[in-house]
C-alpha cells in the first residue's frame, strides 16, 4: 500500500480490462477490515471494479454480480468479500436493516456500490 | 390436496389456495408497486414494514375467497429462498404460525424454482426434464430440471439480471417504473432496429449472460459519453421509442439464442419460461417462433403469473408434500438460493 501514501490516487481507465485490473492491484493489497465506498453513474464500471477487487481476494470474478436486487452478496476468498449496493436506497439505517450492520467484523472486506445514497453509512477511514 | 402458498420474497405480499398442485382457488397479491415507484425500486426497510402489515389480511382474504377455513387445508408452503432476508421471515414466520396453529405439514419453497412451475397453474403441466428461463429483475438463469427440487444451473448472468436491466434502461430514458413493462409501452412505436447494439453474447457455447455492456451503450447513446452529458437531459435527436425498442430486442434475442443453445447442448427438446420478464409480449413472440421453428415444446405461463405470486409457491409445495417432504418449525430463510 505504499504507492497510496496520498491522500488522493487518481487513476483513469481506459476499458473494461484496465478498470479489473486496477481492482485486482488493490484486492491484493487488502488485508482485511477495510471498507471500499464506490460512488460513479450507471455504467462507470463498479461492478467490474468489484469483480477485480474479488480477483485479488482468490474469488472467481465470474461470482459477483450486481447486488441490485438482493442488496448484499457475501463471497468467500482469501478474505471474506461482503459487496453491497445502495443503488435502490435512501439511508444506511435501510442498509444496517438489511444486515449489512452485523458484517463489520474487522476481517471481512466491504465494497458499497452506489455509497453517495448512503452517506451515514459510510466510515470516515473507507477507500 | 388443499395448500396455502405464502410469498413475501420481493415486492410482493402474496398468498392462495391451490387444489392438487395446478389450480388456484384463490390467489391474492397484494401489490406494494405504487409505494415503490416513488423511489424507483423496491425500498427493503419499506418492504419489511409493508409485508408485516399486510400479511395476516392477505392470508385471509386468501382462505376467504377460498371458501375454507385453515382447518380445511391439508399443508403450508411458504418461500424461503432466496430474497431480502427481513421480507421472507414475515412470511416465513406466518406460514410457521398457520402450520402450527391448525396442525399442518410445513414446506419452505424455493422462489425461483416456483417461477418454473408457474405454468402448471394455467393448465400446462410442465413435462420433464426441461430447459428452464428464469428471467425477473433478480435473476437471469438458465436450468435443467428433473423435477422438483432437482435443478441444475446450466449459465446465469455474470452481472446485471435482465430485469435490472430493464428497471436501470428505464431510469436512463426517463422512464418509469419497473423498467420492464415501460421499456415495452415506450418501445411500442420504436424501430427495434434503430440502435444496433450488440449483442452481448460473451463465448460462442456460453449459457452465461452479461447486460452490463448492454446498458453501459445504451447509456452513451442516450445522454453521451462526457460525464456533464450524462447528468443532463438525453442528447438531441435521441428517440426514446427507437431507443426502448432497441434494448428490448437486443435483450430478448440474446435471451432466446442463449434458451436455445442449453436445447441443443443438452439435447433435451422441451423449454419452460417464468419470471417477471417472461411476461415481456416481445419475448413470448419470439420464443414462441423459435420454438415452432425448432420442433421445441415450449411453456409459458399466462401474464398473470409470471410475476411474483403465492399460487406458484403453493404449486411447488404441494410437489414437495406429495413426496413427502417436511419442513420443521425451525425452517430458516435465505438470502441466496443455495442453502
Amino acid at each position: 500500500m505504499s504507492t497510496l501514501q496520498a491522500d488522493r490516487v487518481s487513476i483513469e481507465t481506459g476499458s473494461t480490462e484496465e478498470t479489473i485490473r486496477v481492482g485486482a492491484r488493490l484486492g491484493e493489497a487488502l488485508r482485511g477490515g477495510e471498507f471500499l465506498a464506490l460512488t460513479g453513474d450507471l455504467g462507470a464500471g463498479k461492478t467490474h471494479f468489484v469483480k477485480g477487487v474479488a480477483a485479488g481476494l482468490d474469488i472467481d470474478p465470474k461470482s459477483v454480480t450486481s447486488p441490485t436486487f438482493l442488496l448484499i452478496h457475501n463471497l468467500d476468498g482469501r478474505l471474506p468479500l461482503v459487496h453491497m449496493d445502495a443503488y435502490r436506497l435512501k439511508s444506511g439505517e435501510e442498509l444496517a436493516e438489511a444486515g449489512a450492520a452485523d458484517l463489520q467484523d474487522g476481517e471481512s472486506v466491504l465494497v458499497l456500490e452506489w455509497a453517495g445514497n448512503v452517506p451515514d453509512f459510510v466510515p470516515s477511514d473507507a477507500l | 390436496m388443499l395448500v396455502l402458498g405464502i410469498d413475501t420474497s420481493c415486492d410482493e405480499t402474496a398468498a392462495a389456495v391451490v387444489r392438487d398442485g395446478c389450480l388456484a382457488v384463490s390467489n391474492v397479491v397484494s401489490s406494494q408497486v405504487p409505494l415503490h415507484r416513488r423511489f424507483g425500486g423496491v425500498v427493503p426497510e419499506i418492504a419489511c414494514r409493508a409485508h408485516a402489515e399486510n400479511i395476516s389480511r392477505v392470508i385471509a382474504r386468501a382462505l376467504d375467497d377460498a371458501g375454507t377455513p385453515a382447518s380445511g387445508l391439508d399443508g403450508v408452503a411458504v418461500t424461503n429462498r432466496p430474497g431480502l432476508i427481513g421480507a421472507l421471515l414475515v412470511g416465513v414466520s406466518a406460514g410457521k404460525a398457520m402450520a402450527l396453529g391448525n396442525d399442518l405439514p410445513l414446506v419452505g419453497v424455493n422462489h425461483v424454482e416456483a417461477h418454473i412451475f408457474a405454468s402448471a397453474l394455467s393448465g400446462k403441466d410442465p413435462v420433464l426434464p426441461a430447459v428452464a428461463l428464469v428471467v425477473s429483475g433478480g435473476h437471469t438463469t438458465l436450468f435443467l430440471v428433473k423435477g422438483v427440487g432437482e435443478l441444475a444451473e446450466l449459465g446465469r448472468t455474470i452481472d446485471d439480471a435482465a430485469g435490472e436491466a430493464f428497471d436501470k434502461a428505464s431510469a436512463m430514458l426517463g422512464l418509469g417504473y419497473p423498467g420492464g413493462p415501460a421499456i415495452e409501452e415506450a418501445g411500442r412505436d420504436g424501430n427495434p432496429a434503430a440502435v444496433p447494439f450488440k449483442r452481448p453474447y460473451l463465448a460462442p457455447d456460453s449459457l452465461d449472460f452479461s447486460f452490463s455492456g448492454l446498458k453501459t451503450a445504451l447509456l452513451y447513446h442516450s445522454r453521451g459519453q462526457s460525464k456533464r452529458g450524462r447528468r443532463g437531459d438525453l442528447l438531441p435527436g435521441v428517440s426514446v421509442p427507437d431507443a426502448a425498442a432497441s434494448f428490448q430486442e437486443t435483450v430478448v434475442d440474446v435471451l432466446v439464442r442463449k434458451t436455445f443453445l442449453a436445447v441443443r447442448q443438452t439435447g433435451v427438446p422441451r423449454v419452460i419460461l417464468g419470471g417477471g420478464v417472461a411476461a415481456n409480449t416481445r419475448l413470448r413472440e419470439k420464443m414462441i417462433a423459435q420454438a415452432t421453428r425448432r420442433g421445441v415444446s415450449l411453456t409459458i405461463p399466462d401474464k398473470p403469473l409470471c410475476t411474483d405470486n403465492a399460487a406458484m409457491v403453493a404449486a411447488v409445495g404441494c410437489r414437495l408434500l406429495a413426496g413427502g417432504v417436511r419442513d420443521p418449525l425451525s425452517l430458516d430463510a435465505h438470502s441466496r438460493m443455495t442453502g
